[in-house]
Order: C-alpha cells, then structure tokens, then sequence
C-alpha cells in the first residue's frame, strides 16, 4: 500500500499525515508536489490540512489549478482513493470532485478542538475498521468548516448515505451543541457517490499515537491499509 | 478596460459576517440597517477587442474562478472609454 501525500505552498499538515502513514502505520509513503504530473503509483492520495496557495480568493480555489490535481481528477474517475483532510476537502469540492462548498464558521472563529464524530457508513475502503456507528474522538482545526450544500444537493447526500461523519455529542446523538461549525446536517465528511473519495474537516492523523491523547485517527488510516490487502487478496 | 466585479454569499447561504456586521452597526447606533451582505470586489483591466468581448471573457472569469456557484452570485461593470455599463 503506496499513499501519496500531496504538498502544495502553504499545505501544513502533510508530515503529519507522512509520520502516521511511515511511522506509526509502516506503510510505504510518497510525498508529491503541487508541480508533479504524475502520481507515482499511489495507491492512496491524501490532500492534506493547511492554505495551500494561502487559500486566497477562497479556501481552495487556487490549489484546485495545480498540475496534480488534474491527474489525481483521472485517478479518481478510475476508481482511486481519494482523501482530503480539512483544506483537502477544501480543494475536492472547489474541484467539483465533492459537492458543496465550506464556509466561514458560523461563530467567525477559528475553531481548535476535540470533536465526537458518528461513523455512518463503514462498508467504505475509509472507515471499514470502525464499527457500525461509532464515536470516533477526532480534533477540528479551521476556521471555515462550516459545510453547505442546496436543498437538492443535500438531499440527494442523505438518500444515498454519502455522509460519513457528522458532529455528535459524547453518546453519538447529533445535537446542536456537538456542531463546532454551524454545518449543515452536523456534516463532518462526506463520500462521492462512487465511495472513493473522502472529504472531511476533522484530523484523523492529529489522533493516531496515544501520545496525542488518542488513536481513533489510526483506524481510518488502517481500513485504507486493510483495502488495499483486500484487492489484493480478492 | 476596466472589468469591476461583486461577488456576494448567495440569499440562502448564512453569512455570519454580514450578522456580525450588522449587530456592530446596531451597537454604534445605525439601527436603521436591517441586512448585511459582506462580499468581495475584485478590479480588473483588460484588454478586449470590444465591450461584448470584455463581457464574456468576465463572465467567464466569474465562472471558472472569481466566484464559486455552490454559495455565490456575481455582477460586473465594464468600464470603456469612461463610460460604465452594467
């Protein structure tokens, strides 16, 4: 299993997500620039937390332009794994790749903090190693996390079950109070229709050591690993 | 020419902003003011054969990357020779 962590100027979170995928995880890493054209045969992209292009004009609108990202638009439509982590989910819905967009904080601030996320679907290469509906203890770090989508859009998101993740209080009940954002629905991360692209706020690579205070971050990352073994096997 | 474009949070998107906005005028007594929209004015100069051309490379501009749909709406003027057109 090869996951690629994509850097463009700005990205903050791609050692985080490299140390968890080298070193606590033991699988086989590839950074790549925002200038690559090619993705290295990963197997797996992870887009990374940060402000990639300084997120001007908007949070993700210029990242989206970046050489990569046409060819990781290909590999998505042939069934590859995609994975955007806050700034990363960013990107993938101004890329058209997810649908929505994410804005400003309902409270204007920068929201740093433990969140509780539901586990919704856990048939999806990203959360096969949760169980049905479970918490997950998962930090947000952003200040525009707030996830929209139209009236149409998002009831087509909740018929076909492409919410993966939505804020939850401590017993996984989605209450106002467990919102940190102001999303729509509680939404934390969403799926594409086809399941193989994943965006979502929270930072599960800020979770995976029990040296950061817990490790519910590395179950995410070991049902992509378990994937892999899957095909591989099938 | 010059190309002036607004691009505003769409009626049905919360705009915490503009709330935020208003409640600050409110406080220094403006309670006249009953919606704020905060938004962004981008300015623009550009070469252009003629107006319409102007307009359409703008819009498409807007299109592609000034404004995202999902949450915003835009407008623009075209400046030529001095004169302003909507």
């Amino acid at each position: 299993m090869k996951f690629g962590v994509v850097v463009f100027p700005g990205t903050w979170s791609d050692r985080d997500c490299g140390w968890v995928i080298d070193q606590v995880l033991g699988a086989e890493l590839q950074y790549l620039w925002h200038k690559d054209a090619d993705l290295k045969g990963c197997d797996c992209i992870i887009l990374p937390g940060g402000f990639a292009y300084g997120d001007y004009l908007r949070t993700g609108a210029i990242a989206r332009f970046a050489p990569v990202m046409e060819k990781i638009g290909n590999f998505a439509d042939r069934g590859g794994l995609v994975w955007g982590i806050c700034n990363g989910f960013q990107i993938l819905c101004e890329a058209g790749l997810l649908p929505g967009a994410l804005l400003r904080n309902a409270s204007l601030e920068f929201r740093c903090q433990w969140t509780n996320l539901v586990v919704e679907r856990t048939d999806l290469p990203f959360t096969s190693q949760c169980s049905e509906r479970e918490v997950i203890h998962v930090p947000i770090s952003h200040g525009e996390g707030n996830y929209f989508a139209d009236p149409a859009t998002l009831s087509r998101l909740e018929q076909r079950g492409q919410v993966v993740f939505r804020y939850c209080d401590a017993t996984g009940h989605v209450t106002n109070s467990a919102n940190p954002n102001g999303s729509v629905h509680n939404i934390a991360g969403i799926v594409n229709a086809r399941g193989n692209v994943l965006g979502m706020m929270p930072h599960p690579e800020r979770c995976s050591e029990i040296e950061l205070g817990g490790t519910d971050g590395l179950k995410l990352f070991r049902s992509v690993a378990a994937s892999a073994m899957k095909v591989l096997v099938s | 020419m010059i190309a002036r474009v607004i691009v505003t949070p769409k009626p049905v998107v919360n705009d915490p902003q503009g709330i935020t906005v208003k409640q600050g005028l409110a406080t220094l007594g403006f309670s006249e003011v009953s919606d704020v929209r905060v938004g962004k004015y981008i300015e623009m100069r550009l070469e252009a054969g003629s107006e319409h051309e102007a307009r359409e490379r703008v819009e498409a501009m807007c299109k592609q990357l000034l404004a995202n749909h999902v949450i915003e709406d835009y407008r623009f003027d075209i400046e030529t020779d001095g004169h302003k057109r909507r």
